[in-house]
């Protein structure tokens, strides 16, 4: 086990490596438009050219990439909106709007899909259960982004519950700001509750039909304790990782909703960074980094997760 | 007896054995049912795929025919200036006017707005003010509490008014001769100028008043209410045609400019008639025009047809890089597989938005955006194949009919593609119609964010008809309405069939439900 969590993780530092220089190198391809920004004076720049270190050969640009970013963590200063600024010291105020919101969401929705799933394979091909799963396919189906222009102009535009856009501030736990989230909870966690339900429904039924939990009714359990303690237990082993691998993805967030509901989070940053006239390239490499390292890394512990909670499963062994 | 070699076995040293005695089975009276006519049964037996499946079809037909049939009319128009007044009209179907979709909208108007809409219809004849909510209130909340308010249900097409429009002798000509051939009224009698130099409009409200006014453009009717006209007489404009109600033939139809040679004749021009002049029939826009003036419903075939064809497009690629690299990895096994996983595990650990900026900053000049596009799309979209066939090689790769295919002298090719690949049909099949949804999905979202931009006059994308319609979400919801409904019909359908699909192609269902 020891062994298989070492080469998971040495496979993934490597394929971190692989990615983001794969990213350092196509960038520095590009014609370098941050240099020419403060107007087409040669002289200016060339000076700039040389400061932003773009005048040495590929490979020695390179060399300092890895010294100084992937070793050191020195990802530069911004070249954009955010000119001059630290990109990662912005990359790190912008971090806790896009958690907050997300994890808002998390805890609304979870509870309610489990719930959602649980009652539906309880009452398996009856009314209930055709209802929640019509509900949940369409819900699981539909992008998050028409929720959201439903809920802002129903709720906000029409019933004028809430206001349209996310207030501007870094008190994320106060109410005021609270309300001015809850637009951005909505449409985010129609999807989340949605895809739970369904997976919890599929996971629940199959184990519901099971020989064991015959086993136990006819050893004298009831029907709520058979479902508590033997189906519910067994069917979270697959639920768990998958609710692990959502937590682990609130961090970076939905770039859209954020768009919409105007959140200064870190996705706004990402799509700021690359479709402003003067494209941040530091930024949009600490962005790329970021995503990358995300994906991976909730990957493995998904992966790692099973066994975990499931000790019949043992990752990476031979059988 | 020497035993003979034979390179290959001469056809007259075969011989048939056992055709003399006769067999006592019974022939088989049905068909067989074989793997795909099960599974196709199984998909037509299932009602939501089924209806699914019309969904999918009448999309498609929609995303081919509107913009062949509708092609080259005021739809696509963005270029000639005249059109783009007629910006953010609501649906108006004539046949479905009793569901509320007739092109009306209920609004809050100031006392201005409301003479001039009634205005209009003293002079058209069509009145724009449908029925009246409240009238003549005064609102405390508002920024001049003098000014009275009335709730009103407003045609929007009615409402568009006069355009103020700078004519060519020929042209004007052309107006006249035609309104003599049709009957319909196009030029409307000039205002005079003299009598609106107190009012303070725009020009696009300013070529809707024909009536005396105050400063604010509230009309001065006289003791018995109705409007004073303030039409411009006595000057000479080459005017031969329809004259307007309770024109003596005084009326001025145009203010003209210039010598002789060249005269310019500005007019009032009835919008709505305007439309019938250009197209030849009563405007009526099924899914509303957007910002700029463009009819939804061509713009959104066209963005959907767009987004069919690089769904189809990546689906089809994603099959063949997926099945050749999948066979191989699956068939070889070994250290081949090895290393080809640990490239595939590299490629699917970039993020989707990652490798669409890059692929958009480098090769959009050289193959443009659509081209870039689709590579990104393919880049990573292959992989989830090219597993699903891995699987099913290593699952049938050891089996007794391979080794007995290989007992009789098939090569690699034949044995990974005539034996072994069919198995994995039933799970391509899935995937490529799941695909097609998740790749129009990922689409809208990124020309939604502006990563992508595919907008031009002639091509659109349902992302970016959204993002244009963002900021009207407020008062003219049905812009986003009709993109948004288009994406989530097809969302919905495409999973549904899709799961459909793979129920039917799931072996261990067969014969279960």
């Amino acid at each position: 086990m020891f062994k298989y969590v070492i080469k998971r993780l040495l496979l993934m530092v490597m394929v971190f490596f692989i990615i983001v220089s794969m990213c350092f190198i196509l960038i520095k391809l590009l014609p370098n438009k941050p240099a020419e920004q403060f107007g087409k004076d040669k002289e200016l720049i060339e000076m700039r050219r040389e400061a932003l270190g773009y005048n040495k050969p590929l490979l020695e640009q390179y060399a300092i990439f890895v010294s100084r970013t992937l070793i050191g963590g020195n990802w530069g200063i911004s070249e954009g909106k955010y000119l001059g600024r630290d990109v990662w010291s912005v990359f790190i105020e912008k971090m806790p709007a896009t958690v907050v919101v997300n994890l808002y969401t998390m805890i609304f929705a979870v509870p309610l899909g489990l719930l959602l799933g649980i009652y539906a394979a309880l009452k398996k091909n009856k009314w209930q259960d055709h209802l929640i799963s019509t509900g949940v396919m369409v819900f699981v189906s539909v992008p998050s982004y028409v929720y959201a222009f439903l809920v802002q102009y129903f709720l906000c535009f029409k019933l004028k519950w809430f206001a349209p856009l996310m207030k501007e501030g870094t008190d994320f736990f106060s109410w005021n700001m609270f309300t001015t989230m809850v637009p951005a909870i909505l449409s985010l966690g129609f999807g989340t509750i949605a895809g739970l339900a369904r997976y919890t429904r599929a996971e629940l039924t199959e184990v519901l039909t099971s020989d064991y939990l015959l086993l136990a009714r006819t050893k004298g359990l009831s029907r709520a304790q058979t479902t508590v303690r033997h189906a519910l237990r067994n069917s979270m082993v697959p639920i768990f990782p998958m609710i692990l691998g959502e937590f682990i993805g609130i961090i970076s967030g939905s770039m859209i909703i954020e768009q919409i509901f105007s959140i200064p989070g870190v996705g706004r940053l990402y799509i700021e960074s690359i479709t402003s006239a003067t494209p941040d390239y530091n930024m949009f490499m600490l962005l790329s980094a970021f995503y990358t390292l995300i994906g991976l890394v909730s990957g493995i512990i998904v992966d790692l997760s099973y066994s975990f909670i499931d000790p019949r499963i043992r990752m990476g062994s031979k059988k | 007896m020497s035993e003979q070699r034979f390179p290959v076995i001469p056809p007259e040293k075969f011989r048939f054995v056992g055709t003399e005695g006769r067999l006592h089975d019974k022939k088989l009276e049905t068909k067989p049912i074989g793997y795909f006519r099960d599974a196709v049964s199984r998909v037509v037996r299932n009602k939501s795929s089924v209806g699914a499946a019309i969904i999918i079809i009448v999309l498609v037909l929609y995303a081919i025919i509107v913009p062949m049939v509708c092609q080259n009319n005021y739809t696509l128009a963005l270029t000639d200036t005249n059109y783009l007044n007629y910006t953010k009209l609501p649906p108006r179907i004539s046949w479905l006017s009793w569901a509320g979709v007739d092109g009306t909208e209920s609004k809050t108007v100031n006392s201005a707005d409301y003479y001039r809409y009634r205005a209009m219809g003293v002079e058209t004849g069509r009145d724009p003010v449908v029925d009246v909510y409240k009238a003549a209130y005064e609102d405390k909340n508002a920024a001049s509490a003098t000014t009275l308010y009335y709730d009103i249900r407003l045609d929007d097409y009615y409402a568009l008014g006069m355009l103020e429009k700078t004519l060519t002798f020929d042209q004007y000509e052309a107006i006249q001769k035609w309104q003599d051939e049709t009957g319909i009224q196009l030029i409307y009698p000039a205002a005079d100028p003299k009598a609106l130099t107190a009012y303070k409009g725009d020009a696009d409200q300013r070529a809707n008043i024909w009536y005396a006014v105050d400063s604010k453009g509230v009309a001065q009717l006289d003791e018995n209410g109705n409007y004073q006209p303030i039409y411009l007489k006595g000057a000479a404009d080459d005017y031969h045609s329809i004259r307007i109600e309770g024109d003596d033939g005084s009326y001025s139809y145009a203010r003209v400019s210039g010598t002789s040679a060249a005269k310019s004749y500005t007019v009032r021009l009835s919008k709505y008639n305007y439309f019938i002049y250009c197209y030849g029939f009563e405007p009526s826009f099924a899914f509303g025009t957007n910002d700029k003036g463009q009819d939804i419903l061509t713009r959104l075939a066209a963005g959907a047809r767009f987004s069919f064809i690089l769904a189809i497009c990546v689906s089809a690629v994603n099959l063949v890089l997926g099945t050749i690299y999948g066979s191989i990895e699956g068939y070889y096994g070994g250290r081949v597989d090895l290393v080809m996983e640990r490239i595939s595990d590299i490629l699917s650990g970039i993020p989707f938005t990652v490798v669409t900026v890059l692929f958009q900053l480098h090769l959009s000049k050289q193959v443009g955006v659509v081209g870039s596009l689709l590579f990104a799309f393919v880049l990573t979209g292959w992989i989830g194949m090219a597993h699903s066939v891995r699987m099913q090689f290593y699952r049938f790769k050891g089996q007794e009919y391979v080794l007995a295919a290989r007992t009789l002298g098939a090569g690699d090719k034949r044995i990974m593609f005539k034996h072994i690949f069919p198995n994995s049909l039933g799970t391509l099949i899935t995937g490529c119609v799941l695909v097609i949804p998740g790749v129009i999905f990922s689409e809208s979202s990124l020309t939604y964010l502006g990563i992508v931009n595919l907008e031009s006059s002639t091509m659109t994308s349902v992302g970016t008809m959204l993002a244009n319609g963002k900021p009207y979400l407020r008062d003219y919801p049905f812009i986003i309405l009709f993109p948004s409904l288009f994406i989530s019909l097809l969302e919905v359908s495409f999973n549904l069939f899709g799961n459909g699909l793979r129920d039917a192609f799931n072996p261990s269902l067969r014969g279960v439900e």
